[in-house]
């Protein structure tokens, strides 16, 4: 077994054993900890496949911001904890089996069209150079500067919309 | 040096639990989590075959996912406020009606 090997075997332990964690905690605030703990796993995972600026976007963008996000609105709506009201009593063993059967498949899948000949290396050091990041912006603003200006856009329409639907009208008129 | 198929079965595991997030939970922000934790599954098998092809495109490609979920939680959880505002209750259960 490779030093490789045990670093992935243990962080994807970490990043299950979080996403578990997000999903069945009682409380919400701690699923969004255990999320932020799950992105910060992957941010490493990204550092290991030699992708730097990845993994900071990661933690500035998901880790940081979006997080942040959900926890402010956990606490303005005081939804730490809701109620349970199971209107489909038979809803959560059906779920469990149907994820169950998913990643059964998706493995079987995986694994059956295994490509042992595409193996991840260990990035080499002039990944973290700045001379990789220049080749990266290369690409970003020259193949794919029309997506990067439509993504632009939708972080307007995206902000505005938020505006839009949060805003309080002067003397409680709502439009 | 390992497997790039290591990666895309930890991706598809992450994937599933975030699907049974989606299907077991009734905290419309944990459903929104869940999610997150999708798109997250999806970034990581992205990443982990830009790096065996050496090549740019699939990072570039999470860069556009990520600003594209920040999108999406701004206008989610500005969305999860208003339904509070008006029927004083998140519980997912309960929004069934369209009309405010």
């Amino acid at each position: 077994m490779t030093s490789d090997l045990i670093v992935f075997l243990v962080l994807s332990l970490v990043a299950i054993a979080a996403a578990l964690g997000m999903v069945f905690s009682r409380n919400a605030v701690y699923s969004a900890l255990f999320l932020v703990l799950n992105f910060v796993t992957v941010a490493v995972f990204y550092l290991l496949l030699g992708a730097p600026f990845i993994a900071m976007s990661q933690i500035t963008v998901y880790a940081g911001a979006i997080m942040v996000l959900f926890l402010f609105v956990i606490m303005l709506l005081g939804a730490e904890s809701l109620a349970p009201s199971q209107a489909l009593p038979w809803q959560k063993p059906l779920a469990f089996t149907l994820a169950l059967v998913l990643v059964m498949e998706a493995v079987y899948l995986i694994i059956s069209r295994a490509r042992p000949g595409l193996a991840v290396t260990a990035p080499a050091a002039s990944v973290n150079t700045m001379e990789n990041l220049r080749e990266m912006a290369m690409t970003l603003f020259n193949q794919y500067l029309l997506p990067f200006e439509v993504t632009s856009i939708l972080l307007l329409v995206a902000m505005v919309g938020a505006i839009v639907l949060t805003k309080q009208e002067k003397g409680g008129q709502r439009p | 040096m390992i497997s790039v198929d290591y990666y895309i079965v930890l991706s598809a595991i992450l994937f599933v639990i975030g699907a049974l997030g989606v299907l077991i939970r009734r905290n419309p922000l944990i459903i929104f989590m869940s999610i997150e934790l999708m798109l997250n599954a999806a970034n990581l098998a992205f990443v982990a075959f830009a790096s065996v092809f050496k090549t740019f495109n699939g990072q570039i490609f999470v860069f556009f996912v990520i600003a594209v979920a920040a999108a999406e939680v701004a206008v989610g959880l500005a969305l999860l406020v208003e339904i509070f505002k008006t029927k004083k209750n998140i519980n997912i259960d309960e929004m069934n009606s369209l009309k405010g």
